[in-house]
């Protein structure tokens, strides 16, 4: 598309202001982890790299950070398998009810997170009567993750043709064969995006969380929560802040180099990079 | 034995279906929907006299109260309008850089924009409510800005708000808008260039109305994640919202927070369904 | 209609369905659940035992420092080393939080004031405590002994902690002259000039702060209790309350937010507790905090053991550890109150503390109105008709509007 030097000029600078809306207040975290002032005031009246030794030395944050990579691991495997096997369910079938698959997988993510919280924790407390612990963190982290794994696996299958798998059956192949030899290798790495995708989501979810944690485990956004008013911890929330942050760059760019090569890039449609990012999108 | 197996499903696509959907739609409808439906079960219920403790003896005295009183009809009217306003922002800041990734960037600028737009969806939502209500505060950073000029910032309160849920949620707008935008060939925003468009008329004519679906997918996270939040709105404010509301229910009196869940699901149930008659869900 | 049209609409019915049978299940499953009894009952403990090892609280900003908030503030760590129990201390913001998280049943105890204590004891979620047990009872102030927020027919529910007073707290750099009374929050002239920046305990209990001011402002209203008020008494107290929230900046129930919003100016007057005026001093802020002319209300801790306690031998030495007298007196000097043990007067930095805080009631402790629990029966001639905490619940959420 043609753009004039006036359009072109407008469209960067529109362009400028949103990525500067994104990252100024992330600069700000940035600058704040090395405060000298344990009181987050502005301008910082110095900077220390001090917090970060504080940091690791702190137990309470080790044990939270590696509370959230267990829940997120766990959730992540079962949203995999649950969401792999309704997208292929989904795309590779007709069947009554099809529609209504997509609206039900997100539900758990439109719905605010208050009301999916609330629900479960009257499940857990008032109708079965369970106590609160890390499985419970887990199963309300799978439910709304299922559709982060979903989108990309139907949207990936869609673009793969499903006569391969026919053709499969036709030399006969088991079901299970098929899908190991032929419909695995086709999707797996819009499966790993996908996990990644639920992994972020899982790490950082704090509301349904705060319903269905117990008393006794803490995961990082827990400890993010009851730490961040701690004038002795403040600081070192803003280095584990910063950590996480810089520690996300290498799977987000893991998951966009591995959608960017399959998915069948067609000309004029940038292939891989649109197909990570529908991954987000409703199928 | 896998012989069998297969031979049992050959020819029988419904139980293929069956096998394959028992497990995800098994965890939905029981472990979510039925949750759902306790949620709604507790709605009816009350709370005992003294102890204040939740006795399941049915009552539509919760419904009675969201009705009578107008507080709740203030709050959701609040909550609503912040929502939309914030969706129809994020929007508005989304488009130009969706577009200048999806169109107008190089191949190896492309990736690396992706990557910016992504990173911050990883970085603590708290982390970013708390650093705004230092940003929005008495000494912070926006009235050290405007101070020399002589304005103030917003301080805290619904703009406090609509600022913070825009900024928190932007990312989840730019991705399906820039996947969106993706999908339109270069072929025909050629074609409406030597239609003798200018670019103006080309996006009013056929970029906005090919973009428009994925947008109001974008919309539905935008809009349904500010509706329940409450983490953020009480940081930046000390107005009440449905989340709000809800959250300070639960403590006291359960039943009545339950019967206002009712109220954000049924909004964006309607919500989900106008998204989907837009397209929303479907894909080229 | 397309066929899948078709497949949806029964799809959603089916899932209507079943929503409706589980819902159904669960209404009528259950209608004579445990909490119509007044459960004065419960197991008490006959003896104290070996530590468990472990031990569960939920505290009050404050109560149970660790050494994490200032290095030289511990009196928990010491207690592990001596009994081994390793204590999680969880704060509770308000009774309400607190209430809720001990029925949660994952504690073993909590340091509840007189509106948390009645609604837990009937609620089933405490037991009675066995006070022979607790040697350092006996050394306990007469009058915290056997009052009615804290014991049962004669039978205690807890072990006193200390009692204090709400005070009034503001900014000497902003606000001028000096903020003595309550009206400084309640009256719109006042309020006017610290507009945007008044902040408020929030808390459904604080209708209470403002049925106090109403009692000197409008004696004709003829309030005698601030938490025994009729449909009129309260109605006045939700619209001074409503005119208030006008002029308020935020509202603040976790202690170190409010530390926060008066360091960075974003509120400069209003109600709060003796150790957030005291850290807040520490730091350099310029801030002064006082009982109004007024009175005020205030809170009389009790420490009570969860009736679900995984460690109850511990709860008890923890009881017996918060009452001893040195620790006592830590405690009473770090937040800001009154101890319970008549002992800790010997022991407090401050020889002056207890005569300051007025440790034995005699100067205006007595007077202050502390946070208890209101119910239907105003306690007077006018019978069943004052509000109940649900209707102050519902007043509050009317209130922030």
């Amino acid at each position: 598309m043609r753009l004039s030097r006036r359009a072109e000029l407008l469209l960067r600078a529109a362009s400028a202001v949103t990525l500067a809306f994104i990252y100024i207040p992330l600069v700000v975290i940035f600058v704040y982890a090395f405060n000298t002032s344990r009181v987050l005031e502005w301008p910082p009246p110095g900077l220390t790299t001090s917090w970060i030794g504080e940091a690791i030395d702190n137990s309470g944050a080790r044990d939270a950070f590696f509370t959230s990579l267990e829940v997120a691991a766990v959730a992540t495997l079962v949203a995999l398998i649950l969401g792999a096997l309704a997208s292929l369910a989904v795309a590779r079938f007709r069947f009554f009810g099809r529609e209504t698959i997509s609206f039900l997988v997100v539900l758990p993510i439109a719905l605010p997170g208050i009301v999916t919280g609330v629900a479960l924790n009257t499940t857990f407390t008032q109708f079965l009567g369970v106590g609160l612990g890390l499985w419970t963190i887990v199963i309300g982290h799978a439910t709304f993750c299922i559709v982060v794994v979903y989108n990309n696996a139907v949207a990936r299958l869609r673009r793969v043709s499903g006569s391969l798998e026919e053709a499969s059956a036709d030399l006969g192949a088991t079901p299970w064969m098929t899908f190991r030899r032929v419909t695995l290798p086709s999707m797996q790495t819009a499966l790993v995006a996908g996990g990644l995708l639920a992994f972020g989501l899982s790490f950082d979810e704090i509301i349904v969380t705060t319903f269905t944690a117990g008393a006794g485990e803490q995961t990082l956004p827990l400890w993010i929560f009851t730490n961040f008013s701690r004038p002795n911890q403040l600081p070192i929330v803003n280095v584990v802040a910063v950590f996480v942050i810089l520690l996300s760059i290498i799977p987000v760019y893991m998951a966009h180099k591995l959608t960017r090569e399959e998915g069948g890039a067609s000309p004029g449609r940038g292939g891989g990079t649109a197909v990570a990012a529908e991954g987000t999108a409703i199928p | 034995m896998g012989r069998r197996l297969a031979d049992l499903f050959h020819g029988r696509p419904r139980l293929q279906v069956g096998a394959l959907l028992a497990g995800p739609v098994g965890w939905l409808v029981v472990g979510y929907l039925g949750s759902l439906a306790i949620l709604l079960a507790a709605s009816f219920w009350t709370l005992g006299e003294l102890s204040g403790e939740v006795e399941r003896t049915f009552t539509t005295a919760n419904f009675e109260t969201l009705f009578s009183e107008g507080v709740f009809r203030t709050v959701t009217l609040r909550t609503v309008l912040i929502a939309a306003l914030v969706t129809v922002t994020d929007a508005m800041l989304a488009l130009p850089l969706a577009f200048f990734m999806a169109k107008v960037a190089r191949r190896r600028w492309k990736g690396l924009l992706v990557v910016a737009v992504l990173v911050p969806l990883w970085s603590s939502y708290l982390v970013k409510a708390y650093a705004w209500r230092t940003i929005l505060s008495e000494d912070g950073i926006f009235n050290w800005v405007l101070d020399p000029i002589g304005l103030s910032g917003p301080g805290y309160g619904n703009v406090a708000v609509w600022l913070v849920m825009s900024y928190i949620w932007l990312p989840f707008m730019i991705i399906p808008v820039y996947a969106g935008l993706e999908r339109i060939p270069d072929s025909v925003l050629a074609a409406s260039d030597d239609l003798g468009a200018k670019p103006w008329r080309t996006f009013r004519s056929v970029i906005w109305p090919l973009v428009f679906p994925a947008v109001v997918a974008g919309s539905i996270f935008t809009f349904s994640l500010t509706l329940g939040d409450y983490i953020a709105p009480s940081l930046v404010s000390s107005n009440q919202f449905i989340g709000t509301v809800i959250y300070s229910n639960i403590t006291n009196n359960l039943p009545l927070a339950a019967a206002y869940t009712t109220v954000p699901i049924a909004i964006m149930i309607v919500y989900l369904l106008l998204a989907r008659r837009f397209g929303a869900f479907e894909h080229v | 209609m397309s066929s899948d049209a078709r497949s949806a609409r029964w799809a959603w019915l089916a899932v209507a369905g079943l929503s409706i049978f589980i819902a159904a299940f669960a209404v009528g499953c259950g209608g004579d659940d445990s909490t119509d009894e007044t459960s004065a009952g419960g197991e008490m403990l006959t003896e104290v035992g070996e530590g468990e090892g472990e031990l569960n609280l939920i505290c009050w900003a404050g109560y149970c420092e660790d050494g994490s908030t200032d290095p030289k503030v511990d009196w928990v760590s010491d207690f592990e080393k001596e009994t081994g129990c390793e204590v999680n201390v969880k704060i509770g913001n308000t009774s309400d939080e607190m209430v809720q998280l001990m029925r949660t049943g994952e504690y073993d105890g909590v340091s509840a004031s007189g509106d948390a204590t009645l609604r837990l004891i009937d609620g089933g979620d405490v037991d009675p405590v066995n006070t022979d047990l607790v040697p350092n009872y006996a050394d306990v102030y007469d009058e915290l002994k056997d009052q009615p927020f804290n014991s049962v027919d004669g039978q205690m529910y807890g072990v006193p902690h200390g009692r204090g007073a709400n005070l009034l707290m503001y900014n000497t750099d902003e606000v001028k002259p000096p903020a003595t009374s309550w009206s400084a929050v309640f009256d719109p002239a006042e309020m006017e000039k610290q507009k945007g920046k008044l902040t408020a305990y929030d808390s459904p209990i604080y209708i209470a702060d403002a049925a106090l001011y109403l009692m000197n402002t409008q004696p004709d209203l003829g309030i005698t209790n601030p938490y025994e008020l009729d449909q009129e008494q309260f109605d006045a107290a939700i619209e001074l309350l409503k005119t208030q929230n006008e002029y308020i900046g935020e509202y603040w129930s976790d202690y170190t937010k409010q530390m926060q919003a008066f360091t960075n100016g974003d509120s400069t007057v209003g109600t709060t507790w003796q150790v957030i005026n005291q850290l807040l001093q520490a730091d350099g802020q310029p801030v002064q905090a006082d009982v109004p002319e007024e009175g005020s209300t205030g809170w009389s801790d009790t420490w009570m053991v969860g009736s679900d306690a995984e460690h109850p031998n511990c709860m008890y030495m923890w009881m017996n550890h918060i009452i001893d007298p040195k620790v006592n007196a830590q405690v009473a000097e770090w937040f800001g109150e009154a101890p319970s043990n008549e002992k800790s007067c010997e022991f407090t930095a401050d020889p002056k503390h207890c005569e300051t805080y007025d440790a034995d009631g005699s100067q205006y402790l007595d007077e202050v109105y502390y946070w208890t629990t209101p119910v239907a029966d105003c306690g007077d001639d006018r019978g069943e008709v004052c509000k109940t905490y649900d209707d102050w619940v519902q007043g509050w959420t009317e209130v922030k509007g």
